[in-house]
């Protein structure tokens, strides 16, 4: 067996004997994504609305018969304005909508638990286009691209990428260089007539393809079960991924040759790596939302860039030219990482 | 012919820290050379120099005329080294241990069986084992198992024996006696004293300085004439009554015993009759031989 081919085998051994880390990290990507994709979802459904009315007229049953058909909306029905207030309270309902006639004319208000105001907002938003659908204005015609739907999952999945991307290789890969360097395997590795970038590219190779397996499954369930619109770009989706794989490898080698325990590892890739992609990339908070100088931090952070540059490809389907300037800032920020991290595991203390 | 291992002037600093000052040593082609000293002595760094782990920040180390900086590569394959803990793949089986060191440099593990039999012979009987399962002294066999597959002609051995049951250690010492018949120069560390009589020669390390080379016995011929062993059945009560002395230079507990340094007026059995008078009537002093401990003890009292 050529040295070579014996280090894969070795470091082969160490990622599947590893039981436990194995599922973790296989288990995880496909967790996260329909955690996302489908239970926490930043839609609002099924609001639950009752309706105070004091005389029941033509217009009146016409705005209730809306509100039972709606998807929306959960019409839990009539009631009288005194336990209106009472629904409310214990959360039997999330609005109230009271309809007015007088004079002929129906005046209507909307009574809305505002506890949580991401629901409030939005019924109230659901609410009023219900009722003002019964006026005779011309209606605003609202189109959504890319996101017909506005699915949430479409959000999530680049951002959920960028994520695992970070964890699996950059944590897995500088716990696994630190843990020789804690048994000592690492100075056995060196004093050998291997070469040490060979040492360490090798070292490299089974989170690479682990990586990819990953990919590959995330792929899947994001084009299968979250329904994801499929298209030739998924070519350029892989080879985007691939180079931030590559990249999230040598901030994980970088880390290892810095760190000299397998906790502190862990906790530099974390806190370091980990906090500012969920935070910084755009995943959850949008950046145009930032203060200007976590802008300005955030265009260090590669799953800024990575997340942005997966939106473009899989939820808009762009052509590759219109992320060039993406992948040509993640390259470079991968050559910078890997000739630092060569650098620093060269050298002799 | 070059010598095995040369090394003159090694200082080495981590931080504010000498690890070694200046150290000067050689070994003879086929010699089993002891490193003794206590831990924190400098073994291991120089250990880590003599590897090619770690370069020097002044002075020369040559191993069979090679230099450990400029020829590195070279060397990497002559030498085998062992680190203070047995470095193995815990997850990894015995027998994947083994063939995963030897491809590394190069080897069949076949080619080289009759160097390791002696010692891989007790681990064949469980090749499934995994490594991180195996005994101090198990752990220990296969860890030089795999430092010497690929027949290196230098053996680095850095505190072979911490952290090994007696047996085994004794053991230990009749393998590296095996192996030096056959020409492998070998470079052992040891924090136990009692081991440096298995070796040709020593070398005592202390706070990065080598305090003396010699063979075991030139070096405990050395020692003062005036040792004493000194038994009573308080101690402590000796001890500082025999510490106030003025006649003696030095007195320390050593196994059950205490062992006392006089100067030229020290006479045995005038203290032992002047202690029995004071009221320790059981109180013992006779004549010790020294050993390399006492050695130690003197050569750092002296350097004080």
């Amino acid at each position: 067996m050529s040295i070579l081919q014996s280090l894969i085998k070795k470091e082969a051994l160490h990622v599947f004997r590893d039981r436990r880390t194995m599922v973790i990290t296989l288990l995880m990507p496909v967790l996260l994504l329909l955690l996302f994709g489908f239970a926490i979802s930043t839609e609002v459904n099924n609001v639950n609305v009752v309706a105070v009315v004091d005389r029941h007229t033509d217009e009146t049953r016409e705005i209730i018969e809306r509100f039972s058909v709606n998807p929306y909306i959960t019409f839990k029905g009539v009631t009288d304005n005194s336990n209106a207030d009472n629904l409310l309270r214990t959360g039997t309902t999330d609005a109230v909508v009271v309809l007015k006639t007088s004079n002929g004319r129906l005046s209507t208000q909307i009574i809305v638990d505002a506890s949580n105001t991401t629901v409030a907002q939005a019924s109230t938003a659901y609410i009023r286009g219900i009722i003002s659908g019964s006026d005779m204005m011309s209606p605003v015609l609202t189109q959504t691209l890319y996101n017909p739907q506005l699915k949430s999952a479409y959000n999530f999945v680049p951002g959920i990428m960028g994520m695992i991307f970070i964890l699996i290789c950059a944590i897995m890969t500088s716990v696994s260089i630190v843990s020789e360097k804690e048994n000592g395997t690492m100075d056995l590795l060196l004093v050998s007539p291997v070469r040490p970038g060979t040492v360490i590219l090798v070292k490299l190779i089974p989170y690479f393809i682990l990586s990819c397996t990953i990919l590959a499954v995330m792929l899947i369930i994001s084009y299968t079960v979250l329904e994801l619109p499929l298209s030739s770009s998924i070519i350029n989706v892989i080879l985007l991924s691939i180079i931030y794989i590559i990249l999230s490898l040598s901030i994980g080698l970088l880390v290892s040759t810095v760190v000299d325990t397998q906790l502190t590892a862990l906790i530099v890739s974390a806190v370091v790596f980990m906090l500012p992609v969920i935070m910084l990339s755009g995943m959850i908070f949008p950046i145009d939302n930032m203060p200007v100088v976590l802008q300005w931090l955030s265009c260090i952070i590669p799953a800024r860039w990575y997340t942005a540059a997966m939106r473009k490809l899989m939820i808009q389907q762009l052509e590759i030219n219109y992320v060039l300037q993406e992948i040509s800032i993640l390259l470079s920020m991968t050559g910078l990482l890997l000739l630092f991290a060569l650098k620093k595991f060269n050298t002799r203390k | 012919m070059n010598k095995a291992i040369e090394i003159s002037e090694v200082s080495k600093s981590y931080g504010y820290i000498h690890a070694l000052d200046r150290v000067n040593f050689t070994v003879e082609q086929g010699e089993l050379f002891g490193l003794i000293g206590p831990d924190g002595a400098g073994k291991s760094s120089l250990y880590r120099i003599i590897a090619t782990l770690s370069a020097p920040d002044s002075g020369t180390a040559t191993v069979n005329g090679m230099d450990v900086v400029r020829d590195y590569r070279k060397l990497r394959k002559r030498i085998g080294y062992m680190p203070e803990k047995f470095s193995l793949y815990q997850d990894m089986t015995v027998a994947e241990n083994m063939a995963f060191f030897s491809s590394l440099f190069g080897v069949s593990a076949k080619e080289n069986y009759d160097l390791i039999a002696p010692i891989f012979s007790q681990l064949e009987k469980f090749p499934d084992r995994m490594a991180g399962a195996l005994s101090g002294g198990m752990k220990q066999k296969l860890a030089l198992s795999c430092a010497l597959i690929h027949r290196p002609e230098v053996l680095l051995l850095d505190e072979p024996t911490t952290g090994v049951d007696a047996v085994s250690r004794s053991e230990f010492w009749d393998m590296l006696a095996t192996l030096r018949e056959k020409g492998i120069t070998i470079l052992v560390s040891t924090s136990y004293m009692d081991e440096a009589t298995r070796c040709e020669r020593i070398a005592m390390i202390n706070n990065g300085r080598i305090l003396a080379v010699d063979t075991p016995s030139a070096l405990i011929n050395r020692l003062d004439e005036n040792l004493y062993n000194a038994v009573a059945t308080d101690m402590f009560g000796l001890l500082s009554r025999l510490r106030s002395n003025p006649d003696v230079i030095d007195c320390y507990t050593f196994g059950a015993t205490l062992h006392v340094v006089g100067n030229d007026n020290f006479s045995a059995g005038q203290v032992e009759e002047a202690l029995k008078k004071t009221g320790m009537e059981d109180v013992r002093i006779y004549h010790a031989t020294g050993t390399i401990e006492d050695l130690f003890i003197k050569q750092i009292r002296d350097g004080k």
